[in-house]
C-alpha cells in the first residue's frame, strides 16, 4: 500500500526571538544588531526526529499531551510551517480543518465568506456553486447565510468554516481536534461525513484528545509525547500505552501534591477556620499515611473496583483510652463520598499506648473517576481532636468506563429476550 | 524564488476576490456605502484647494486651474501612500491566516496594493468630472503615456509594499516610522507645487533622486500640462521598479518561513 502522508525524521525547532516584543527598528540600528535580531537566538525543539507515515486510505489518529508536538505535526503536514529537518511528502490535495473560519471577514455575508474561503481552499468560483448549497445545508444556515459573518455566534462560524472545508473534497483531511464545534447532532453529522470520507477512501490524519475517538474511527494512532514518537500502531494499543504513561506522571503529581500539602498543614491552626491542614493536640499522633494498592504498594491511583487500603501510624505519647480513628472521602466538589469512624463501626477504645499501625481496608473501591482527598483523624469521642489530618491526602481513582455521579456500585443489565443489544 | 513568483498567477483568483471582499468589506455599514470613494478624494482635494487658492493664493498662473493640477499628483499619492500603510500592516492582521490556514502570504500586501489602485481608478472619474467642468483637456497625444505610468507605480508600490510588509512583523515600529516618512516624502514631492518652479529647479539633482518625483511629473504632464517630456526619465524608473519589485519580493521570500511564527 502507499503512503498519502510520509513524515521521514522530522525535527522542528520553534526558534524563540528574546525580546522580540521590544525590539525595534530603532534599537536595531543603534545597536547595530538588525541582522542578527532577525535571526533566532533561542531554540525550541518541538518535535524531535519523528517519522510515521499514513496509508493511503487509512485514518489515524495522533494522541499525546498538551505540549507534546501534535499540532506542529499536523501543521507540517499542512505545510503552513517547514520542517527544519527531515522532508514531509503528502501526496494530493489537501483540506485542513485546523482554524475553522480563520479566512473570514466578520464584515462580509456567510455567502460571500463561503466563496473566498472556498478559493482559498483551493476550489474554483464554479466548484463552489456547485457545492454552495450542499455546503449551506451541512452548516444548518439557510436563514444566516446573508447576514455578515460578525452577528453569527461562534458555533455558527465553527459550522460554516467546518462545512466550507469538508466540501472541498480533499484527498488528504488533517482535522485538529475540532469536532467540539457543534451540539451532539453536528458532531453527529461531522463523523458521519468522516465516515463518508473513510469509505471513499480519503486519507484522514486527525489529532485529538478524544481516546475513544481514536479507538472507534482510526485505523492506526501514534502517540507523540515531549516532540517524540512514543508508539505507533494499533490504535487499542497505543492508547492503553499512552493511558499508562499518563496515569504514571499523575501519581507523581499526586505524590507532590500529598508531600507539600502534609508539609504545609501548620500544627495548631485554627481549626473552625481551615479547609485543609492539621490540627490537635497530639496527645496521639498520625503520620505515614499511605494508600495501598492490592499488592501492598504505595500508591496514589487506583483503578475504580479495586481493592485499596489506608494505612497510618499512630503514637501516643502516653498511655490513652479515649479515641477514636476515623477516615473520610471526599471528592473534587468537597462533596464527602464516605466517612466513617471506629465509633460509628461500633468498636469501643480500650487504650493505646507507644507506636502502633492502623490500616482501613476497603475490598472494592467503587468511585467513579476523579481525584479525590482523605482526611484522616483520631479524637476523642466527643469530637475533641488528638490529630487531624483534613484533605491532606489526594488520590486518583481512573475507571475506563466514564459514569456519572459519585458511587459505582457494582452491577449488571437484564433484560427479556425480546429486548435485544448488538 | 521564481517559481514562487510563478505561482503568484495561479492565485489570482484568489487575489481577485480578495480584493474584491477588502472593496466591499471596507464600506459595508456605512451609509454612503461605495460613494465614500469618490467623497474622500473630493474632501482632501477641496481641502487643498481652499488653502492653495484662497488662503495662500498661488501666483503661477500655469497651474490653473489649480483644483485639476493638484488632483493629478494627489490621486496617484493617495494610490501609494494608502498601499504602503494597508501593506505594511497586512501580514501582522492578516496572522490569523498566515499561522492557521495554508496561505500565500505575498497574496496580502498585493492585495492592499490593488484594492487602492481600484480607488485610484475611481477618483479618475472624478477627474474627468473636473476637467469637463474646467474645460481643462490633457493632450490627446500623451495618453498612450498614462497607463505605462499607472504599470510603473504599480511595480514600484507592489515593491515597496512587499519587502515592507515583511519587514514589519520583525520590525512593528515601521509602521509608525512609515506614517512620517509618507508625509515628510509627500512635501518633498511636487505635488501641491509644481515641478518647474524656479526654487524646485535649484535642487532638481536632489529632487530627481525622488522614485516619486518622476510619477508624479509624468501624472501633470499627461494630464495636465501640454507636452509629455518625462519619458526618459519615466522608462528608467520603470527598470527601476522592476529591480525593487524583484527585491522586494526576494526579501520577502527570505523571510517568509518566519512569517508564521513571528507574526
Amino acid at each position: 500500500m502507499t503512503s498519502a502522508i510520509e513524515l521521514a525524521n522530522v525535527s522542528k525547532v520553534y526558534r524563540k526571538y528574546s525580546g522580540r516584543q521590544f525590539a525595534t527598528l530603532k534599537s536595531a540600528l543603534l545597536k547595530r544588531s538588525l541582522l542578527s535580531d532577525l535571526r533566532p537566538n533561542e531554540a525550541f525543539l518541538a518535535l524531535k526526529d519523528v517519522s510515521f507515515s499514513v496509508a493511503k486510505g487509512s485514518t489515524v489518529g495522533v494522541i499525546g499531551r498538551n505540549g507534546s508536538g501534535k499540532s506542529t505535526a499536523l501543521k507540517l503536514v499542512a505545510g503552513i510551517t517547514k520542517p527544519t529537518s527531515g522532508t514531509v511528502r503528502v501526496d494530493g490535495r489537501i483540506s485542513a480543518l485546523i482554524e475553522l473560519g480563520a479566512g473570514f471577514h466578520p464584515e462580509i455575508s456567510g455567502r460571500e465568506n463561503v466563496f473566498i474561503n472556498g478559493i482559498m481552499l483551493g476550489l474554483s468560483k464554479r466548484d463552489i456553486e456547485e457545492r454552495f448549497d450542499e455546503i449551506v445545508d451541512f452548516a444548518e444556515l439557510r436563514e444566516f447565510i446573508e447576514a455578515p459573518v460578525k452577528t453569527y455566534s461562534s458555533g455558527m462560524y465553527m459550522r460554516l468554516g467546518f462545512a466550507v472545508a469538508i466540501h472541498v473534497n480533499p484527498d488528504v483531511l488533517l482535522v485538529d481536534e475540532v469536532l467540539a464545534v457543534g451540539d451532539e447532532s453536528f458532531t453527529h453529522k461531522c463523523l458521519d461525513k468522516f465516515s463518508e470520507f473513510r469509505r471513499r477512501g480519503k486519507t484522514i490524519l486527525i489529532v485529538t484528545h478524544s481516546l475513544p475517538l481514536v479507538e472507534r474511527l482510526c485505523d492506526d494512532a501514534v502517540w507523540l509525547d515531549a516532540g517524540e514518537k512514543q508508539a505507533e500502531g494499533d490504535p487499542k494499543r497505543v492508547v492503553d500505552a499512552y493511558l499508562t504513561a499518563v496515569e504514571q506522571s499523575d501519581r507523581k503529581q499526586m505524590a507532590a501534591t500529598t508531600a507539600k500539602a502534609v508539609q504545609t498543614a501548620a500544627p495548631g491552626g485554627d481549626m473552625s477556620q481551615a479547609t485543609e491542614g492539621r490540627w490537635g493536640s497530639r496527645e496521639i499522633e498520625i503520620s505515614d499515611v499511605q494508600l495501598l494498592d492490592a499488592g501492598g504498594q504505595p500508591s496514589f491511583a487506583f483503578q475504580s473496583g479495586a481493592p485499596v487500603s489506608i494505612r497510618f501510624r499512630v503514637k501516643s505519647s502516653r498511655p490513652v483510652s479515649d479515641f477514636v480513628f476515623g477516615i473520610g472521602v471526599f471528592n473534587a466538589d468537597g462533596v464527602c463520598c464516605f466517612g466513617t469512624n471506629t465509633d460509628i463501626d461500633a468498636m469501643i477504645s480500650e487504650r493505646i499506648d507507644g507506636d502502633g499501625q492502623a490500616t482501613f481496608g476497603i475490598d472494592s473501591l467503587d468511585l467513579v473517576d476523579g481525584t479525590y482527598k482523605l482526611d484522616v483523624a483520631a479524637h476523642r469521642r466527643d469530637g475533641a481532636p488528638y490529630d487531624y489530618h483534613r484533605l491532606l491526602y489526594t488520590f486518583r481513582v481512573q475507571s475506563r468506563t466514564h459514569d456519572t455521579g459519585i458511587f459505582r456500585p457494582k452491577h449488571r443489565w437484564t433484560f427479556s429476550p425480546t429486548v435485544r443489544f448488538k | 524564488m521564481l517559481s514562487n513568483l510563478g505561482s503568484l498567477l495561479r492565485y489570482r483568483g484568489l487575489i481577485q476576490s480578495l480584493v474584491a471582499r477588502e472593496l466591499k468589506a471596507r464600506y459595508r455599514g456605512s451609509v454612503l456605502g461605495f460613494v465614500w470613494s469618490f467623497v474622500n478624494p473630493l474632501l482632501l482635494l477641496s481641502v487643498y484647494s481652499f488653502v492653495f487658492t484662497t488662503i495662500m493664493p498661488n501666483a503661477e498662473p500655469r497651474t490653473k486651474p489649480f483644483a485639476v493640477f493638484l488632483f493629478c499628483g494627489l490621486l496617484a499619492w493617495t494610490w501609494f501612500a494608502a498601499s504602503l500603510t494597508e501593506a505594511a500592516s497586512s501580514l501582522i492582521s492578516g496572522g490569523n491566516l498566515i499561522k492557521k490556514v495554508l496561505f500565500p502570504a505575498e497574496v496580502l500586501p498585493i492585495v492592499s496594493v490593488l484594492a487602492n489602485m481600484v480607488h485610484f481608478l475611481l477618483g479618475l472619474v472624478i477627474l474627468a468630472v473636473f476637467m469637463v467642468g474646467f474645460r481643462h483637456y490633457p493632450n490627446p497625444a500623451s495618453l498612450p503615456w498614462f497607463p505605462i505610468v499607472i504599470v510603473v507605480q504599480l511595480v514600484f508600490t507592489l515593491g515597496l509594499a512587499l519587502g515592507l510588509s515583511a519587514l514589519t512583523v520583525h520590525f512593528r515600529d515601521i509602521r509608525d516610522l512609515l506614517s512620517n516618512v509618507l508625509t515628510l516624502w509627500f512635501f518633498a514631492t511636487p505635488i501641491i507645487y509644481p515641478y518647474f518652479l524656479p526654487s524646485v529647479s535649484r535642487f532638481l539633482w536632489l529632487f530627481r533622486l525622488n522614485p516619486f518625483y518622476h510619477l508624479a511629473v509624468s501624472y501633470q504632464e499627461i494630464l495636465f500640462f501640454d507636452r509629455f517630456g518625462h519619458a526618459r526619465s519615466l522608462l528608467l524608473l520603470g527598470v527601476l521598479s522592476v529591480a525593487v519589485f524583484l527585491a522586494g519580493y526576494w526579501l520577502f521570500d527570505r523571510l517568509r518561513d518566519s512569517f508564521a511564527e513571528a507574526v
